[in-house]
């Protein structure tokens, strides 16, 4: 999965750094198991609206979580453009639905920076931090706060 | 090659279906229904644990097993008679044996005053005085794995021995290694050890399964023959075994008589050839001689084993073929033995199921592919695609036979909770089961355990009346559990009755109210009153047992049964006692589904719960209440239910849509109407879990792949009538697309 001549440095994490929304997101690369194309979820009855249905991933029933969405941003359009991340949080297997990966970024620990007070609670309780490349402002994605409010429905 | 601890792991194994043997055999003795064999069998079991826990070095567990072996060695001997106390102080042995092996297995010591309570009490009504040994306990068997030194062998002023030793298959089948047993008879004494060679087939009529081995030991040592028997005494019966000492004569001849062993005269061995020694350098030699025959090793690897020993063998075959005709190899007679079986680890099972929902999900995929393809309507590509469904079919059910298993061993754990609970409980009761034959998945069966045994406890303890009691309503003094099984349309149906009180629905309602489940005005039926029984944190017993009653009980139980798919019910007549009843899937894997489809989703319905399907006329339907309406089915008003907006996928029906009605059973209660808009097929489909990556979903059982790859939601249509009855109407929150 890493990219040969991978630098073992327990100080700099790989990101999987991704759009949505019209905003630029990252999530560790360690919990990404793969990235696939767009397919027609089933829908799922009393589904919170962020969730977007489950899909067949080789056997397994995933679902698919529209991350925008989920983060108070507005929905993304239906397009057969848009990309699954699939993700494993704890012990689940979910699918996050955004718009396009764009990158696999190598940074170090000191360039990740707290999330700034002025973002919103629901942005915040989400983000783990920032980091900042080349005039972009890229969001660290705590992802395991994505999925509380998903067992509350399930529940 | 077998580790150290996978052997471990097949003594506990062996060890849990010897400890149910040992029970059975005991409930046998108490009914009086037993022949001199259930008692040999009861004295066999506990002997066989006491010698796997030997090799195992489980000290307090020989111990307990020695003693409760010397009192049914009484038993056997006719010294005692099975009367009610002394099988009572039996039954009681054996389920602390059952705990202490248990114990041994998770690795925690057992509790040593419990244990010598527990045989002390044994010991009384055996009529022994407690811990009065004869003559000293000498048990000390060889732990496997243990240190053998050859150093110490060879004492002079000894006597001289020949044994003949030939093991049955049935030694290597429970994984005995008689090498083993040849270095601990090595340790008496100065010993030369031959192994009969004459009767080892050629190299290509090898049988893996088969026992040709065999060993003429002349061993001089100041032991005495019962210590020499002693040490095969674990595989006594299963072995022939001859003990002789050819410098005292004849006369002096002391055979043993193993119970299928047929000892030939020693004068047999003189006229054989002589094979080539096998000195005391025993490790070695013996090992790779043994390989070759040994049962346990697989095909590929006795091959490769013949070849490494091919000039050994070459040496041997003159002599073989001269002595074979005469003496066909010993094992081949013992073959008739118990059915045979092999034990699978579940994880593979489990991987077949999986594979083989694969396969169903790709060839329903494959058949979808062909019949959309120009080309379809070839004759022959139909007929084989048909052939491949039913293939696919058979596989699985022959799969799912291998999962399934008799719920014996389950209920037979029953009759212990039922002693232990009348006993705590200062009832006297008797469990009667029927259909213990009823194979069951598993899975099921595991997860079954923990909620039968609340409900028999349950049973025990509020059901059931005190014996005096019993009397004075005219009622036996033993109160009676009866738990049975069976399968009914596609489910099986566990009940647990008893003859006891019944509910008291009076009390119930009292203490609903009380504990503020219920308001103090509401009218219930009986059924409902029934109910309340199964709500978190209710419990009638006036006074806390130990048992049952601390307020984890029926809802515990509901929702473990609920968890597999199953049911529970329960009946009740004042007086005459109380009927549980789980009603369960036959198997958590693949069901036979209904593909339909509703607001542009498909999803599936169980074919088991479809009573037929039918398009109604707008006449019969009739609305009740705001939202609510009835479908009249040939006069019988059923509940209408739109599936679409009850899984909140449409607020509205637009022409065309829910014109087709599915009615289905709904438990106990009837049958339910269902609006769906299409039906697509019928078949069978892997059912997929939603509860790992999301959770579970109210009116969904699950989910399932398609043939063309996507997901549809499995309908559980009980669940969703008290959706639909209990929820509001959520509002839409996707538009069909």
């Amino acid at each position: 999965m890493r990219p040969s001549g991978y630098a073992t440095d327990p100080d700099v994490r790989e990101l999987v750094a991704f759009k949505t929304a019209g905003q630029d997101f990252c999530i560790d690369i360690l919990s990404v198991r793969e990235i696939r194309g767009w397919s027609r979820p089933a829908l799922l009855p009393h589904a919170p609206s962020y969730v977007q249905g489950v899909i067949n991933l080789r056997g397994a029933v995933v679902p698919i979580l529209d991350l925008a969405c989920r983060l108070g941003l507005h929905s993304i359009e239906n397009t057969d453009r848009n990309v699954i991340i699939v993700a494993a949080i704890q012990s689940r297997i979910v699918g996050l639905l955004v718009e396009a990966v764009t990158d696999i970024l190598s940074v170090p620990a000191a360039g990740i920076q707290p999330t700034p007070d002025l973002a919103s609670e629901v942005t915040r309780s989400m983000l783990k931090g920032v980091v900042v490349q080349e005039e972009r402002l890229i969001r660290l994605l705590d992802v395991a706060q994505l999925l509380p409010q998903l067992e509350d429905v399930a529940a | 090659m077998v580790g150290f601890s996978d052997l471990k792991e097949i003594f506990f194994v062996e060890a849990d279906e010897l400890l149910s043997a040992l029970e059975s055999g005991l409930r046998a003795i108490q009914t009086g229904a037993h022949g001199g064999d259930t008692v040999n069998a009861v004295f066999r079991a506990v002997h066989s644990i006491k010698g796997g826990a030997g090799a195992f070095d489980l000290k307090a567990l020989v111990g307990f097993a020695h003693r409760f072996e010397t009192v049914l060695d009484d038993l056997r001997a006719g010294r005692l008679q099975p009367e009610a106390a002394l099988v009572n102080a039996l039954l009681l042995a054996s389920d602390h044996l059952a705990d202490m092996v248990s114990a041994c297995r998770q690795g925690l010591e057992t509790d040593a005053q419990a244990d010598e309570r527990i045989i002390a009490h044994l010991e009384v009504h055996a009529g022994r005085l407690p811990g009065a040994e004869e003559e000293g306990f000498t048990f000390d068997p060889l732990p496997l794995g243990g240190g053998f030194s050859f150093a110490d062998i060879c004492a002079p002023s000894e006597r001289t021995y020949l044994i003949s030793f030939r093991p049955h298959a049935s030694v290597y089948a429970s994984g005995h290694d008689p090498a083993l047993l040849l270095r601990d008879l090595c340790a008496l004494g100065d010993a030369e050890v031959k192994l009969e060679s004459n009767e080892l087939p050629q190299a290509g009529d090898f049988d893996p399964g088969q026992s040709y081995l065999a060993w003429t030991i002349s061993i001089a040592t100041d032991s005495s023959v019962d210590e020499i028997r002693k040490i095969f005494e674990f595989i006594d019966g299963a072995c022939e075994l001859e003990i002789s000492e050819p410098n005292q004569g004849d006369a002096d001849q002391n055979p043993i008589d193993g119970e299928n062993a047929t000892t030939h005269p020693l004068g047999n061995l003189a006229v054989l050839p002589q094979p080539p020694l096998v000195q005391t350098n025993l490790p070695e030699s013996l090992s790779s001689e043994a390989a070759v025959a040994l049962p346990t090793a697989s095909a590929s690897q006795t091959q490769s084993l013949i070849a490494t020993e091919a000039p050994n063998l070459a040496g041997m075959s003159a002599q073989l073929a001269a002595s074979k005709a005469a003496q066909p190899p010993s094992a081949t007679l013992n073959a008739a033995g118990p059915r045979p079986t092999i034990r699978v680890d579940i994880d593979r099972v489990d991987r077949l199921v999986d594979i083989l929902g694969e396969l169903v999900i790709h060839q329903a995929m494959l058949t979808e592919a062909i019949e959309q393809s120009p080309g379809f309507g070839s004759v022959e590509v139909d007929r084989s695609l048909d052939q491949l469904r039913q293939l696919s079919r058979q596989i699985q059910e022959s799969v799912m036979a291998i999962r399934a298993q008799p719920v014996k061993p389950l209920f037979d754990r029953m009759h212990r909770i039922v002693r232990e609970a009348s006993m705590a409980a200062g009832k006297t009761a008797r469990l009667v089961t029927e259909g213990e034959a009823t194979e069951v998945d598993k899975t099921i069966i595991e997860r079954l355990a923990d909620p039968l045994t609340h409900m028999i406890r349950n049973s025990v303890d509020h059901g059931l009346e005190v014996s005096e009691r019993r009397v004075s309503l005219g009622k036996s003094p033993e109160g009676e559990i009866r738990l049975s099984a069976a399968h009914r349309s596609g489910r099986i149906v566990i009940t647990v009755q008893d003859d006891g009180a019944g509910i008291d629905r009076n009390k119930v309602r009292q203490v609903a109210i009380e504990k503020g489940l219920i308001s103090s005005t509401v009218e219930l039926s009986p059924q409902e009153i029934d109910g309340l029984l199964f709500l978190p944190g209710f419990s009638t017993a006036s006074e806390v047992s130990n048992l049952s009653g601390r307020g984890v009980g029926m809802d515990v139980v509901r929702s473990e049964i609920t968890g597999l798919g199953g049911r529970v019910g329960i009946s009740s007549q004042r007086g005459q006692g109380t009927i549980l009843t789980i009603s369960l899937p036959l198997t958590l894997a693949v069901l036979d589904g209904m593909v339909f489809e509703v607001a542009g989703q498909t999803l599936v319905l169980p074919v088991s719960t479809i009573i037929e399907t039918l398009r109604p006329d707008n006449v019969l339907r009739h609305s009740l209440g705001n939202s609510d309406s009835v479908l009249d089915v040939r006069g019988r008003c059923l509940p209408l239910i739109d599936v679409g907006a009850a899984l909140g996928f449409r607020t509205t029906l637009s022409p065309g849509q829910g014109e087709i009605v599915v009615v289905v059973e709904r438990g106990d209660e009837g049958a339910l109407a269902l609006m769906v808009d299409g039906i697509r097929d019928q078949r069978q489909v892997v059912i997929k879990g939603l509860e790992a990556n999301y959770g579970q979903i109210p009116g969904i059982a699950a989910a399932t792949v398609l043939g063309d790859g996507s997901v549809a939601l499995i309908l559980d249509p009980n669940d969703l009538a008290t959706v639909v009855s209990t929820v509001p109407r959520p509002p839409i929150q996707h538009a069909a697309e």
